[in-house]
């Protein structure tokens, strides 16, 4: 089965739950994803993980062994460690990985998840040095814990991240926090709205409880954040209420906050717009969470950040519409079916302007200093790119004739946003105006040895 | 001495097999994640930038940064991506990390 009623990138929850809500309706569905076993970062292979570290990662993460069940049926394909780097209008997908291949869709559903936001401090590029979500998933999929961390930022991954460390049995350092008690204080205002999300006050306050009876150190509003090294993470030293402090350690897990990963959905050329209170670009979908480009439909953070629950939920919705729009259910039926997944889906989101507001990104590292380094790849510092706009450089793409600014392998997937928003302000623009890289196929870089297979699907018959 | 590593490993997986890292020889977890069981073996600089030379480490562990590049058999990969198996022969990757086969 190369062709299937249904493509679907991604098997975290969003990608799962579609691809199984498909199936359920009577729809061919192919799943492809990148790593070896099904679950995204927020399951990350739950069901090898779950029977050794089930205790520590907590009821929520045994959730994924659920959505990972459903996809075990004859009618999905399910296509893991396979690396997608090109999507076509129409639908085809050309991946590398697990023999590599090409496959064709009718429906294209992305679920690509979130990336964490760049958190460029001084030093953020040393060994040692390495994202909130890195250290969750070394402790999931590999069950390893930092000794000697520091957790540096903002936001509930940060402090899931040091509650399972806690639970763990090797609690963290400190926590070095850059939101504010006046960022706290403004969030009060949505308490209301976050009462309806009350599960997740809850699991926030359990979580401060933890870190709070196992003696962790907790810094908040924290400035001028650095990391020391010179040949890999030594210390965190920043400013907190009037004085300098240094922690020594040898791991820093930077957090504050996600953002969608647009980047499949970007090569596309589908719309997206600057979402001023999750400070991202976003893509603009409908209610079912189809794009401007008719046929493919974007559900899970990758549309928006709204977690593991309304991921689930908005792929299931999402498989819905395009059950209907192929004939296989009636559009009473399918309005049937998504009538309580919306009313769950408007539970969950109600949550997220607390916490957006409780929890800002750290106003430093979206606007870092000049000498800091902003492209980990080409090693393009904050300064040269306010260098660019003084040149004349109006957005993303114009800075990489600049200064190869998002020309490394990563593509600007770390990089990008950080860009957009140095060149915005730089230039008095919106970022909406300013723009984002442009993505063109390679998604990631892909080998010659794997562009050859492809023209030859049997190497051997040449031979 | 496991306590003077900055990682600590929760759980003894089943067998070890031996793997080379730029020439020196490392017993490691089969089947574990690459980039996490080097981690857990001490390996701290994974390559070093070719603009400036500096150390870097695996940062994301979800194939999104490409810091953790290794070269395995002539070909620059990501190790967040790969998994242990025997006799794997990493080397540090060469200069052009874009460049992979061109290289
Ligand atoms: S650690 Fe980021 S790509 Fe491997």
């Amino acid at each position: 089965m190369t062709k299937a009623d249904l493509i679907v990138l991604g098997a975290g929850p969003a990608g799962l739950a579609a691809a199984a809500t498909a199936a359920g309706c009577g729809l061919d569905v192919i799943l492809i994803d990148e790593q070896q076993r099904p679950g995204g970062q927020i399951y990350r292979d739950v069901d090898r993980v779950l029977p050794l570290r089930g205790e520590v990662l907590g009821p929520d993460y045994a959730t994924g062994a659920r959505l990972t069940g459903g996809i075990r049926q004859d009618t999905i394909r399910y296509v893991p460690g396979a690396c997608v780097w090109q999507i076509e209008p129409g639908f085809s997908v050309t991946y590398s990985g697990n023999g590599g291949g090409v496959v064709t869709g009718d429906r294209l559903l992305l679920a690509t998840g979130a990336l964490e936001r760049a958190m460029p401090l001084p030093g953020w590029t040393l060994p040692g040095v390495m994202t909130a979500g890195a250290g969750q998933i070394l402790l999931k999929q590999s069950g390893l814990v930092a000794q000697r961390a520091v957790l540096v930022g903002t936001g509930p991954l940060l402090f899931l991240v040091a509650a399972q460390m806690v639970r763990a049995g090797t609690p963290p350092l400190a926590l070095v926090e850059t939101q504010t008690r006046a960022d706290l204080a403004r969030a009060a205002r949505h308490v209301g709205g976050a009462m309806r999300g009350w599960r997740y006050l809850a699991k926030g306050l359990d979580m401060h409880r933890t870190l709070a009876r196992a003696g962790v150190p907790r810094h908040v509003g924290a400035t001028q954040v650095e990391i020391a090294g010179p040949g890999a993470a030594e210390a965190v030293t920043f400013h907190c209420n009037g004085r300098r402090h240094r922690i020594d350690c040898d791991t820093v897990f930077l957090h504050h906050g996600v953002i969608p990963n647009t980047q499949a959905a970007r090569s596309l050329d589908i719309g997206h717009r600057w979402d001023v209170r999750q400070h991202a670009f976003a893509p603009v979908l409908d209610g079912w969470g189809e794009s401007d480009m008719p046929g493919v439909f974007i559900a899970g953070d990758g549309a928006g950040i709204g977690g593991a629950t309304l991921a689930e939920l908005a792929g299931r919705l999402a498989a819905l519409r395009i059950a209907e729009s192929l004939g296989k259910v009636s559009p009473a039926e399918r309005d049937r079916q998504a009538a309580p997944l919306r009313r769950a889906l408007e539970r969950e989101a109600a949550v997220r302007p607390f916490l957006d507001t409780a929890y800002p990104p750290f106003a430093e590292a979206l606007q870092p200093a000049d000498d800091t380094v902003v492209c980990r790849c080409e090693e393009v510092t904050a300064g040269d790119i306010r260098g660019f706009a003084r040149l004349g450089c109006t957005g993303p793409n114009q800075a990489k004739a600049f200064g190869r600014v998002g020309m490394g392998p990563c593509q600007g997937r770390i990089c990008g946003p950080v860009v957009t928003e140095l060149l915005a302000k730089a230039n008095g623009q919106s970022p909406d105006a300013t723009g984002y890289v442009r993505i063109r196929p390679p998604l990631k870089p892909v080998t010659l040895g794997e562009l050859a297979q492809l023209a030859e699907p049997d190497p051997e018959a040449k031979k | 001495m496991k306590t003077a590593l900055p990682f600590l490993e929760t759980d003894t997986p089943a067998r070890r097999v031996r793997v080379w890292f730029d020439g020196a020889p490392l017993d490691l977890p089969e089947g574990m994640n690459l980039a996490a069981a080097l981690l857990a073996a001490g390996v701290r600089v994974f390559r070093h930038t070719p603009v400036s030379g500096a150390p870097r480490g695996p940062f994301c562990m979800m194939g999104a940064c490409f810091d953790c590049l290794v070269e395995i058999e002539g070909v620059t990969r990501q190790a967040c991506m790969l998994e242990v198996t025997e006799e794997l022969r990493i080397g540090l990757p060469q200069a052009g990390e874009g460049g992979h086969d061109e290289g």
